[in-house]
């Protein structure tokens, strides 16, 4: 079918695609991210479509490529639907035998399954896996089932209902209520209220009568990933929730503002507005019903600014991407001087979904504040990384052992970093608080788009703080004093501490530098640039003091503070150490323990990486 | 809208060659706040944001030479020099800092003789680092000519700089 001209049109086509994928006996997903990419999925893939083809099946197996299904750390990933037979770390070689046993046959490749780390016990089906069987996948779930390249797929699972139903059934006054009372809030950091912030753009008057609905896709947070994600794996769900916010708002164009490190995320877009437009969803008189509606898309340029609002519209109109003060709010005044609606790719893909559960049973799922799922990338020192959909509220201890797995190597938990440059570390003894908005915030952090960073025993907090303020000051867009020259002030001492500078007045000073460019900075990043010093300070203070008093860096990083030895009873002389050290700072004979001479080591920590003993250590 | 980030095809037209440019103004003209999609296909095309480019592009679009490089510096993506044959980004995110990607970094530093943002002598290698390339999971991660390498570590750093070099014929060929 060509154009979709009428709802009734849109269900006929949705039950023509179940018959059609009704026909296939088997349906396999092969997730697709830019995760498994990275471990060569597409060869898996195929391999998988040669086999079939060869085998003359392609008739009766629907083979999918596609988004991130959030396992990360395990892929390749495969799933099969009609037995949700579920394997990872699949090689092409592997395959074939996957083939006969599992897709012609309903065996299990025992060796291909999960195996849990705590017994040792192999897992068949997804749901029963740790890492999943706690996560409320509302989102990610369609990562899983749909090839993002092909509409069919997306309209087979009800997609696009949700626009018709509110285009048919319902007034823009009713569809700004229903999200209000779901109580759906911003899931690109601050968490403003969705349905507060379409009416006043419904309201607020425009010269021309034109209006502007933007989604916020720069995913600007280092250790983020899950706007990447949703963009990548289910980029018509974006396109349906801005269609739908355009209808509720009165806006006519839409604009995409992705970041240009996901040129993946770009391509399934700009793929998947063509096939909107081509059935009708999409541009003049959508549906039949008289809405009007584009989307374009805009590439960012790299600046973490420009995922500010302000700072975002300012860079789509093409100028230099700097905040400005707000008031107005971009709902009065945004693109080109017109009410504009932003809101972030996750807000936008929870648009359909509320729709089509409705806000009484969307407004079950959490908090009494947040409500919903949210998802977060959970990485750093964990088990299983990977992107993790869980209802608010969760606490953090369920979300980093539970469904994390807890700290590789039997190393000690120190902190999970939330909220990326404006968030903070969240220390252990606070594990147990429920993951909210007003909680985050409570602790001294905040949810930001999603990044789940964790820290073991070997993560300095003083270098942490270092990192985010060197970030900071390289990202301050350069507009108001406070925060260009109080991020570099900040830098300049955190950076003495780690040399091993640091006196006691540093922490004062770095105390009310914070207060000060909190006071005063134009925008959010400066307002919140000091939050992860202030965190590593309120709940890490010891460690501060460690290099200030005793010029020590308990987590053996910063290196102008520590030590390298060889510890002679591990060492079994190999020489691996040796060979690679660029200052010829080891010295000892073949089979017997080596040695570090400090005077001469750079502690550039090669060696340690190099020793197939483990026997350098750092003090 | 071209896939930055992606350049395995990765043959530059010699800013000479002033043709494409016309091309893309031509695609462009009338587009509101359309400069910065018009950078990023020149920078697709020629490779970088050449000097002689950006004055030809200001007169043809009637703008200060200044207003261009004004808007250009401010983002990061944008380059003023070539780049060499292979360009090699290290992600500097939370995810991979917290999993020692410096020592990454290290690493290739030392091999190439040259810290971020430059580019080896002989036009071969460019080293640049990134704030997050959205593939935390597999940190640290980097990305060769557009493929992603997760897990690493210094000696696979140096294992994959010295697969390069021998498989690229570096020596033989130097500047192609
Ligand atoms: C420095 C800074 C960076 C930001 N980066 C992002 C970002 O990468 N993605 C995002 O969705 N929101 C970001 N925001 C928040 C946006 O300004 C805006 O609040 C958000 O896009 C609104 O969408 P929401 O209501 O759906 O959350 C950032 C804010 C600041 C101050
Ligand atoms: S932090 Fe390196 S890919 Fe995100």
């Amino acid at each position: 079918m060509a154009r979709i001209e009428t709802p009734a049109d849109l269900e006929q086509y949705r039950l023509q695609l179940r018959e059609k994928f009704g026909k296939y006996q088997y349906a396999v997903s092969v997730c697709g991210g830019t995760g498994c990419r990275a471990y060569d999925c597409i060869n898996v893939f195929e391999t998988l479509r040669e086999i079939i083809d060869k085998k003359d099946m392609s008739h009766t197996v629907n083979l999918r490529l596609t988004g991130c299904q959030g396992f990360c750390e395990m892929g390749p990933l495969m799933f099969i639907h009609k037995n949700g037979i579920f394997y990872v770390r699949i090689s092409p070689e592997a395959v074939e035998r996957i083939v006969e046993s599992s897709i012609l046959g309903d065996e299990v490749v025992e060796e291909l399954l999960y195996k849990s780390p705590a017994d040792g016990r192999r897992i068949v089906h997804q749901q029963e896996i740790p890492f999943y069987n706690k996560q409320r996948r509302f989102l990610l779930a369609m990562n899983r089932d749909i090839d993002p390249l092909n509409i069919d797929d997306y309209i087979a699972k009800g997609g696009y209902g949700s626009l018709a139903w509110a285009l048919f059934e319902s007034s823009s006054e009713e569809i700004i209520d229903i999200i209000e009372r779901a109580g759906l809030r911003g899931r690109g950091g601050a968490g403003f209220p969705t349905g507060r912030k379409w009416r006043i753009a419904r309201q607020a008057p425009s010269p021309d009568g034109i209006k502007y609905v933007i989604c916020n896709a720069d995913e600007g947070d280092p250790g983020a990933y899950m706007d990447r994600s949703l963009l990548e794996g289910n980029p018509h769900q974006v396109i349906e929730g801005m269609t739908i916010g355009a209808y509720a708002i009165g806006a006519s164009e839409g604009y995409v503002y992705v970041r240009h490190e996901y040129p993946l995320a770009v391509h399934h877009l700009l793929e998947a507005l063509d096939q909107a437009r081509e059935k009708g969803l999409l541009g003049k008189n959508i549906l039949g019903s008289g809405l009007d509606f584009d989307i374009k898309v805009s590439v960012g340029g790299g600046a973490f600014v420009c995922g500010e609002e302000t700072g975002l519209i300012a860079s789509i109109e093409g100028k230099r991407g700097m905040p400005r003060p707000r008031p107005p709010y971009p709902a009065n005044y945004g693109l080109w001087g017109r009410p504009t609606n932003i809101n972030n790719v996750e807000t936008w893909q929870n648009v359909p979904l509320i729709l089509q559960m409705g806000a009484d049973e969307y407004a079950k799922i959490g908090t009494e504040k947040s409500k919903g799922t949210k998802i977060f990338s959970l990485v750093g020192k964990i088990n299983n990384t990977g992107l993790v959909e869980v209802p608010m509220g969760i606490t953090l201890r369920e979300i980093v052992y539970e469904i994390g797995g807890g700290i590789p190597r039997g190393k000690a938990f120190k902190a999970v970093q939330t909220g990326g440059p404006s968030g903070g570390c969240i220390p252990a003894h606070l594990l147990d608080i429920p993951v909210d908005f007003e909680r985050l915030q409570e602790v001294g952090s905040m949810m930001g788009s999603g990044g789940m960073i964790v820290m073991d025993e070997n993560t300095c907090m003083v270098d942490i703080a270092r990192y985010f303020m060197e970030f900071l000051t390289h990202e301050s867009c350069g507009k108001c004093v406070p925060c260009r020259l109080g991020t570099k002030r900040m830098l300049e001492i955190l950076t003495k501490i780690c040399d091993g500078q640091g006196t006691n007045e540093n922490l004062e000073a770095l105390e009310s530098l914070a207060a000060d460019i909190k006071a005063s900075s134009l925008c959010a990043l400066g307002g919140t640039s000091p939050n992860p010093v202030l965190t590593t300070l309120r709940y890490f203070r010891d460690e501060y003091e460690e290099h200030i008093v005793n010029k020590r860096c308990p987590a053996g990083i910063c290196q102008a503070l520590i030590t390298l030895r060889i510890d002679p009873d591990t060492c079994t002389g190999c020489g691996a150490c040796l060979k690679i050290c660029p200052v010829e700072a080891i010295s000892g004979e073949k089979k017997q323990p080596h040695s570090i001479d400090p005077e001469v080591c750079i502690r550039c920590k090669l060696c340690i990486s190099r020793c197939p003993k483990e026997a350098i250590y750092t003090e | 809208m071209e896939k930055e980030g992606c350049s395995c095809n990765r043959s530059f037209v010699p800013p000479e060659d002033l043709s494409p440019l016309e091309d893309i103004v031509e695609r462009y003209r009338g587009e509101r706040g359309a400069l910065i999609s018009v950078f990023h296909e020149i920078q697709q095309t020629y490779g970088y944001l050449d000097e002689g480019i950006m004055g030809e592009l200001a007169k043809k679009l009637g703008y200060q030479l200044s207003h261009l490089y004004g808007l250009a510096t401010f983002y990061t993506q944008f380059r003023l020099k070539p780049i060499g044959k292979h360009l090699i980004r290290i992600c500097h995110g939370t995810a991979c800092h917290v999993r020692n990607v410096r020592e990454v970094t290290e690493e290739a530093k030392r091999f190439l003789n040259i810290v971020p943002g430059e580019t080896t002598e002989d036009m071969y290698f460019t080293l640049e680092t990134v704030n997050c390339l959205g593939t935390c999971a597999i940190a640290p991660v980097l990305v060769v000519d557009g493929v992603y390498h997760g897990h690493m570590t210094p000696s696979k750093m140096k294992k994959l700089l010295e697969k390069m070099v021998k498989e690229g014929g570096r020596e033989a060929s130097g500047q192609d």
